[in-house]
């Protein structure tokens, strides 16, 4: 796609400019990571009087600290769950709905797929109070099961508008002749449309995946016991508790950091493509 | 399509097929979010007020000592915190994305740098940067120092009158990937006859952002728009990381999301917390909200 502005004549001053601007604002976003993942080798003395050096020994006390001292491995399994099952079942929901709402004609499709799509613009947090109230008459209060269902509502909307995109391009004559030869609607969903689906599932996932694994509203509003915290809540608590312990918070902040940035640079492609769905498009 | 017609009996499965997101949006999205509007209708202790008391939230919150001082507040702040992250990113981020449009080398590595914040949670973004900003560290007035730039040197997160550029800075860093994305995308979607005939007409870079890129991107500069705005209004984490949910200092950077979460939940700090109240603020960040959304939509696509 990048053909655009090919041919075009550009001097050799302004491509060295271009490149100067592109340059320095790599350095602005890498400079503070790079400052984060080195202190975290580092021992409070070495952050304060060397802070701009790399470490001078691989010095791994803050991570050993960090984990045999807190629940950290408990924190992130919570983590790994809560995002796992929430993708699950969005992945279940949005793509039979959308199968509905791009394969056949009924009343209020039209209406039904736009209710979903204002999700997109609403912020779920807006109604936090009657989750809350709703959760603990439900007895679900502190407990990962809230996190999940919540976070499921959440990537409905997104799930929907990504697989009915993907859907529409699908032909119609498979289902037909399956139809024909008389196989049930789930049996077609099952056995034609799921098997075609596979790169809208993998962008449904990972663009869901991010903001879940990272919210920090719902448990710090839902979760209040140790052994049920998420990893962006336990950063918060760990990051009261030691704030004066420098290298051990910088661990902490990397520990954070680290598992979504790899995921997301190699999995970014298929993000930007849920982000730009329908957008683009018009 | 014209199969389906010929499919006469009860289609009782589209529903079936409808049935869990339906369900699942509509119990835990929708209807919480307007059952909490009902909640601002109502007084008492608790998590569950169960005094009706009509619009009384609301005229506490537009009429009354301290509310009404910390709702203008919040409002103002937020609408500054939106320009400016407007600004530090949106604008920031269409230039970048024209310089990445203009067949440079290394496309892919650029994004992929930009978007890297992206991956982070706010909570992350806001302790990294609290720390980097720390003068006790001081690590950005050492950069500073070295650079030249020592009359320069403040608490940065200390100082009312900088706290709140401040945050908005740092939530353009976690989230100028966004934008840069959105614009390269447009960019990309230029057809070749429009940029061939701009080429002879000889228009230089100016003329062709004013005449070319921009009216053909504006529909996705709308878009960008609506998502900061929303995002903005909402926004929490950032000011909770960095400043508190005090929004110091003296709310300086108190914006919607940290003055509705103090006022819903905020017991634990010594303050009485009153959900009555806190539903009213969400439901004026939700109008908001909408009208901003309409705004942004209207002036999108509203053709010279």
């Amino acid at each position: 796609m990048n053909i655009n502005f090919k041919n075009r004549k550009v001097n050799y001053f302004t491509r060295f400019g271009i490149y100067f601007v592109l340059i320095f604002q790599c350095l602005i976003i890498a400079f503070p990571l790079f400052l984060m993942v080195m202190s975290s080798f580092k021992s409070n003395r070495e952050i304060f009087k060397a802070p701009f050096k790399l470490p001078a020994t691989l010095n791994m006390e803050n991570y050993r600290k960090l984990f045999l001292q807190s629940n950290y491995l408990r924190y992130f399994l919570n983590s790994i769950i809560v995002s796992l099952a929430a993708i699950l079942i969005i992945l279940i929901a949005s793509s039979l709905a959308s199968y509905a709402i791009s394969k056949y004609r009924f009343p209020l499709n039209k209406f039904i797929f736009f209710y979903f799509l204002a999700g997109l613009m609403i912020p779920i947090r807006l109604g936090t109070i009657n989750i809350m109230q709703m959760f603990i008459k439900l007895n679900l209060y502190n407990n990962l099961l809230s996190l999940i269902i919540i976070y499921s509502a959440y990537g409905i909307p997104a799930g929907i508008l990504i697989f009915t995109g993907f859907m529409n391009d699908i032909p119609n004559e498979l289902s037909d002749s399956a139809r024909v030869d008389g196989c049930s609607e789930i049996g077609i969903f099952r056995k034609i449309i799921v098997p075609l689906l596979g790169p809208a599932i993998v962008v449904v996932a990972v663009y869901n995946l991010i903001p879940i694994w990272n919210d920090f509203w719902f448990p710090l509003v839902l979760i209040n016991s140790d052994n049920l915290m998420t990893i962006p809540l336990a950063t918060a608590k760990l990051f009261g508790r030691h704030e004066t312990n420098y290298g051990l918070i910088f661990a902490i902040l990397t520990s954070a950091a680290v598992p979504p940035m790899i995921l997301f640079a190699t999995l970014s492609r298929y993000f930007i493509k849920g982000l730009t769905a329908g957008a683009i498009k018009g | 399509m014209e199969m389906f017609k010929k499919v006469k009996k009860v289609r009782y499965y589209i529903f079936l097929f409808l049935l869990p997101a339906l369900f699942i949006y509509t119990i835990f999205m929708i209807l919480p979010l307007f059952n909490s509007m009902r909640m601002s209708f109502y007084t008492g202790k608790g998590i569950v007020p169960d005094q009706f008391c009509g619009f009384q939230n609301y005229v506490k919150l537009f009429t009354q000592f301290p509310f009404r001082e910390r709702l203008s507040n919040a409002f103002l702040n937020n609408i500054k915190f939106f320009l400016m992250v407007s600004i530090f990113q949106n604008v920031t981020g269409f230039f970048l994305a024209i310089l990445l449009t203009r067949n440079v080398k290394g496309v892919k590595f650029f994004r992929t740098v930009y978007f890297l914040p992206t991956a982070l949670s706010v909570i992350v973004v806001g302790f990294l940067f609290r720390l980097i900003l720390n003068p006790v560290w001081g690590i950005f007035d050492k950069i500073l120092r070295a650079i030249g730039l020592d009359f320069l040197i403040r608490p940065w997160l200390g100082d009312p009158v900088t706290a709140l550029p401040v945050l908005a800075i740092v939530t353009a860093w976690h989230m100028i990937g966004i934008p840069i994305i959105f614009f390269t995308a447009g960019i990309d979607g230029i057809s070749e006859e429009i940029i061939e005939a701009s080429r002879i007409d000889g228009v230089n870079i100016w003329g062709e952002i004013r005449h070319m890129i921009f009216p053909l991107v504006k529909p996705i500069i709308g878009i960008v728009f609506i998502l900061t705005f929303v995002g903005n209004f909402s926004e929490f984490e950032i000011v909770y990381s960095m400043e508190t949910a005090y929004g110091n200092p003296a709310y300086a950077t108190d914006i919607f999301g940290s003055f509705f979460y103090r006022t819903t939940f905020g017991t634990v700090m010594n303050v009485v917390s009153d959900v009555g109240l806190g539903a009213a603020i969400a439901t004026i960040m939700f109008i908001l909200i909408l009208i901003g959304v309409i705004i942004f939509l209207r002036l999108s696509q509203r053709t010279d």
